[in-house]
């Protein structure tokens, strides 16, 4: 083993020891007598400071050596853990991991000066002139790891029995008694037989204790994913092998291949565990962040925490580890109130905080509730006004949880005075980000005064997961079984009244209430020949799913089975495709998808996606050959004509002060998110192009109010498009159209009983840089220019 | 001495294209296809490669050629691609060919659009002329119609 293979293995053991002195010493804070607690900090300094002893970091080893006498004060009982002795050994705590960091990047321990640490630490172990008395009484504890104390160590604390006692008992041995300890004591009379069995147990548990870390070894992650990978094969090949046991009718080779399955099936779960870890490894470090900020911000703050134990693939607890740390803080800080206001509202003076973790429907759910001051609706709306992250309309129109959503918005905080930890406006949208990242989804709940809760949802990615096999369209599909709810099978005679319509959506009676219909393959646009399942004659296959809290009947052509499948991920450029979140190999050794649930209810419409999160994937001229139904934005063009786009090709929808419009050539643009803005003025498109080019030169008045734009995407530029004013959001059939009357204009349609105009956006963009980007020589100059 | 390179070479639509040898994994067969429904055009399916999936890409769509006729199968190319392997739908494998860096030339002027993109030139080979395929590009699965979700 060279020098550095031994520095490595000594920075990567002394990570997880500082980890664990910072758990232990914000417990001991909560329970300065805890001796077992303070015997293991004690011992992993000593560890530390051994170590760098050897190795040759002076500087490391003389802080640790100083918190180790700092520690022996504290493990002796001469000086009592107070909150200023707390913060100092974190402190010290993190001068040592910063020293580590610093060995870790240049193999050197730096010019660090720690002589103020040094010196704190020194003062503090001055032991005050009247010691405690009933401390220093205390028996010590033995310093060494991994050896079992001695019996009668455990029977002198707990069961009462005297030193003279085990001394005797002890000489008694010595002279050849074959007896144990325990024995020649009960005999004496010294102790119950009850006290020494239960003597015994402790020592059995600080022995393994002391073992554990002999019975675990580190393993590469890579090796493990190959292992991973391979079980995986395995899995498969045991389906075919079953399958194909299926045929024969061999019985020893049936036999055989069932005991083939049942070890598959454990080494399988062996395997995934492995890479499983539980959700406290990170929440470990939270009670210290907890502290910290409660401190910081001098508030009094606890936490609590539920399912720890609720395990995570490796690579997903690495992702969220920053996201939920941020987020706790963040509550800390600001969802937290001070003490003072908390005894007026009438609460206890020290706050909760609690996390909760749990799985349902596939996925792993993460809580994190204060019982703090609660949002503040109002001032969000407010700021979102301020901030035009909204427009008024908007405003008017969310809905509390909308509002309350915003905060993950980017450049937005609410807090009014900006510390060290929040209030900057970065953060919450970074959290977002980075779940979304990894397939989740965040969500905040809040009730004014009662406090806020955060969820964050994440999918279990990597999995062997049990799934019902379906076939459409001659294709299968595997549905993950979680979201599985129920099975619906409709008889041909019963198909005619049991599917009604409401206003054209299908929907299906179940046990009274009206359950949503989804043809697969009308939304996965299979080909025509499947469309016997909406015939009377047939019968209909509906599988009840649930997504994000509410339940929609899937209707496919036939259900097959349920099968243990490998999920392999898609391609990152098939990952754009929502409605799947995998592919996974079926037992003949074809590929099957697995469809997203969640973004197959998102996509017919089940459950709405949240605006910004609209994709941009149907451009104006496949709407006109898309029979479905669609989601419009309605607004008023030029003479209160009624005008409509896709929602799905907006981006947003933005207000802006006409103080904002600044021009660029003859052109209306503004700033918006650190770029330029194109504006296109629907008016001036439609308008004759005399008339047009007049206005075009002009900035609008500056008291004609705030302009309301559409944020349009086309082609990876953005622009905005100018309107008089935004009508609605509706869902709407497209399917009574007839020709467009002008240009820029694709067709005209019914929606809600006016007769709107499909606007085509190519078509606009063409025109507008046309005679704004590029002026064509034969134009006539503007005649006005103001 | 001027440098050789091998290519792998394959025919659609009656032209002849050649990858760099290296590039390649694989040569096989007409596998079974899982059709991938919503996805890109060029996406032609998932095929099971000895328990790996992986994407196939139907180069006469990604090329903009005339689409092949049904009766006849396609073969696949396994490519090795910065995004793990990708199998290329061809019509025909040809020979493996060594040329060197003399006959090779940059594709004409008057080559536009995005097909440009994933031609890097020409080897002028004695008898015909032999496309030289930009593995990376090839693979891209975006629309060459560009209708696909644009990437955030």
């Amino acid at each position: 083993m060279s020098d550095s293979d031994i520095v490595q293995d000594f920075l990567v053991e002394s990570y997880e020891n500082l980890d664990r002195l910072d758990r232990e010493l914000v417990g001991l804070e909560k329970n300065p007598h805890d001796r077992e607690a303070l015997a293991s900090v004690f011992r992993t300094i000593h560890t530390i400071k051994g170590t760098c002893g050897f190795l040759g970091f002076n500087k490391l080893e003389k802080v640790a050596h100083v918190g180790e006498n700092l520690l022996t004060r504290l493990r002796d009982g001469q000086l009592t853990l107070n909150p200023e002795l707390t913060t100092t050994l974190l402190g010290m705590v993190d001068a040592v991991r910063q020293m580590l960091n610093q060995i870790e990047v240049s193999g050197q321990e730096g010019e660090r000066d720690d002589s103020a640490l040094i010196s704190t630490l020194g003062r503090l172990q001055q032991v005050p002139e009247i010691p405690q008395k009933t401390q220093a009484a205390a028996p010590k504890i033995p310093a060494e790891a991994g050896v079992a104390r001695p019996i009668g160590d455990i029977l002198m604390q707990h069961a009462g029995v005297t030193q003279a006692e085990i001394l005797l008992a002890a000489e008694m041995q010595r002279a050849g008694d074959p007896r144990h300890m325990g024995e020649i004591l009960v005999e004496q009379g010294a102790v119950r037989p009850a006290d020494v069995v239960e003597a015994l147990h402790i020592q059995q548990a600080s022995r393994a204790q002391g073992t554990a870390s002999d019975s675990t070894i580190r393993v590469d992650v890579g090796l493990l994913d190959k292992v991973m990978n391979l079980v995986g094969e395995l899995v498969l090949a045991r389906n075919q092998v079953l399958q194909f046991a299926s045929w024969m009718k061999d019985s020893g080779f049936v036999a055989v291949s069932q005991r083939l399955n049942l070890i598959t099936t454990e080494l399988q779960a062996g395997v995934m565990k492995t890479r499983m870890q539980p959700i406290g490894n990170i929440w470990g470090q939270f009670p210290r962040t907890v502290r910290d900020v409660a401190v910081g911000c001098g508030k009094t703050v606890g936490i609590e925490m539920e399912g720890k134990e609720t395990e995570l693939d490796k690579t997903i607890i690495e992702a969220i580890k920053d996201p939920l740390t941020h987020l706790v803080r963040n509550s800390v800080d600001h969802g937290i109130e001070l003490p003072d206001d908390r005894v007026k509202a009438g609460k206890d003076r020290s706050g909760c905080l609690i996390l909760r973790a749990f799985h349902e429907g596939g996925q792993v759910n993460i809580e994190i509730s204060d019982d703090g001051a609660g949002l503040d609706a109002e001032r969000i709306r407010k700021k979102a006004l301020e901030r035009g992250v909204i427009t008024a309309d908007q405003a008017a129109h969310m809905a509390e949880r909308e509002i309350f959503n915003l905060i993950f918005l980017p450049g937005f905080s609410t807090a009014e005075k900006v510390t060290n930890v929040s209030g900057r406006g970065v953060g919450m949208d970074v959290v977002k980000t980075n779940v979304e990242k990894i397939g989740g989804t965040v969500d905040v709940q809040s009730t004014r005064g009662q406090g806020t809760t955060v969820r964050v949802k994440i999918p279990l990615t990597l999995a062997i997961i049990p799934a019902l096999v379906v076939t459409c369209g001659g294709d299968r599909y595997a549905i993950p079984q979680i979201s599985l709810i129920e099975l619906v099978r409709l008889k041909a005679d019963e198909v005619g009244k049991g599917i009604e319509l409401v206003h054209g959506s299908p929907v299906y009676r179940l046990r009274g209430r009206l359950l949503p219909l989804v043809y697969l393959n009308r939304e996965l646009k299979l080909a025509a020949n499947t469309s016997s399942t909406t015939k009377d004659d047939s019968a209909v296959n509906i599988i009840v799913l649930q997504a994000d809290g509410r339940q929609f009947g899937l209707v496919v052509d036939q259900i097959n089975d349920t099968e243990e499948i490998v999920v392999k991920p898609l391609r990152k450029q098939l990952k754009t495709v929502k409605t799947f979140a995998g592919s996974s190999i079926m037992g003949d050794g074809k590929v099957a998808l697995i469809l997203d649930v969640l973004g197959l209810a998102q996509r017919a419409s089940v459950i709405t996606e949240t605006r910004d999160r609209a994709v941009a994937e149907k451009t104006a001229e496949s709407a006109l050959s898309d029979e479905e139904k669609q989601t419009f934005l309605l607004f008023s063009g030029p003479g209160d004509s009624r005008m409509a786009i896709p929602l799905s090709t907006l981006a947003r929808l933005e207000e802006f002060p006409a103080t904002q419009v600044e021009m660029s050539g003859s052109q209306w643009v503004t700033q918006y998110r650190g770029q330029i803005l194109p504006l296109i003025r629907l008016s001036a498109v439609l308008e004759e192009r005399r008339n047009k080019l007049r206005s075009l030169a002009t900035l609008p008045a500056l008291d004609s109010g705030p302009i309301r734009v559409l944020v349009l995407n086309h082609e990876g530029r953005s622009f905005g498009l100018v309107v008089d004013r935004i009508v609605d959001i509706v869902e709407a059939r497209a399917d009574v159209r007839s020709a467009a009357t002008r240009s820029a204009v694709l067709y005209s349609v019914v929606i809600g009983d006016r007769v709107t105009e499909m606007l085509d956006i190519p078509a606009i963009l063409r025109r507008a840089s046309v005679s704004v980007v590029r002026p064509d020589a034969a134009y006539t100059p503007p005649e006005v220019v103001n | 001495m001027p440098q050789t390179s091998q290519f792998c070479t394959f025919y659609l639509d009656k032209l002849l294209f050649g990858v760099e040898l290296k590039g390649v994994q694989e040569v096989i067969r007409s596998l079974d296809m899982t059709k991938v429904p919503l996805a890109p055009e060029v996406v032609s399916g998932l095929i099971n490669l000895r328990g790996q999936i992986v994407t196939a890409v139907d180069l006469r769509t990604r090329l903009a050629l005339v689409s092949r006729p049904a009766d006849t199968l396609a073969m696949n190319v396994v490519v090795r691609s910065d995004d793990g392997a990708v199998s290329l739908l061809v019509d025909e494998i040809g020979d493996v060919v060594e040329v060197d860096e003399n006959s090779f030339e940059p594709p004409p002027e008057t080559l536009r659009g995005s097909v440009r993109e994933m031609i890097l030139g020409v080897h002028k080979l004695h008898d015909r002329l032999m496309h030289v395929l930009d593995i990376e590009k090839a693979c891209q699965m975006a629309d060459v119609t560009g209708t696909a979700a644009p990437a955030r």
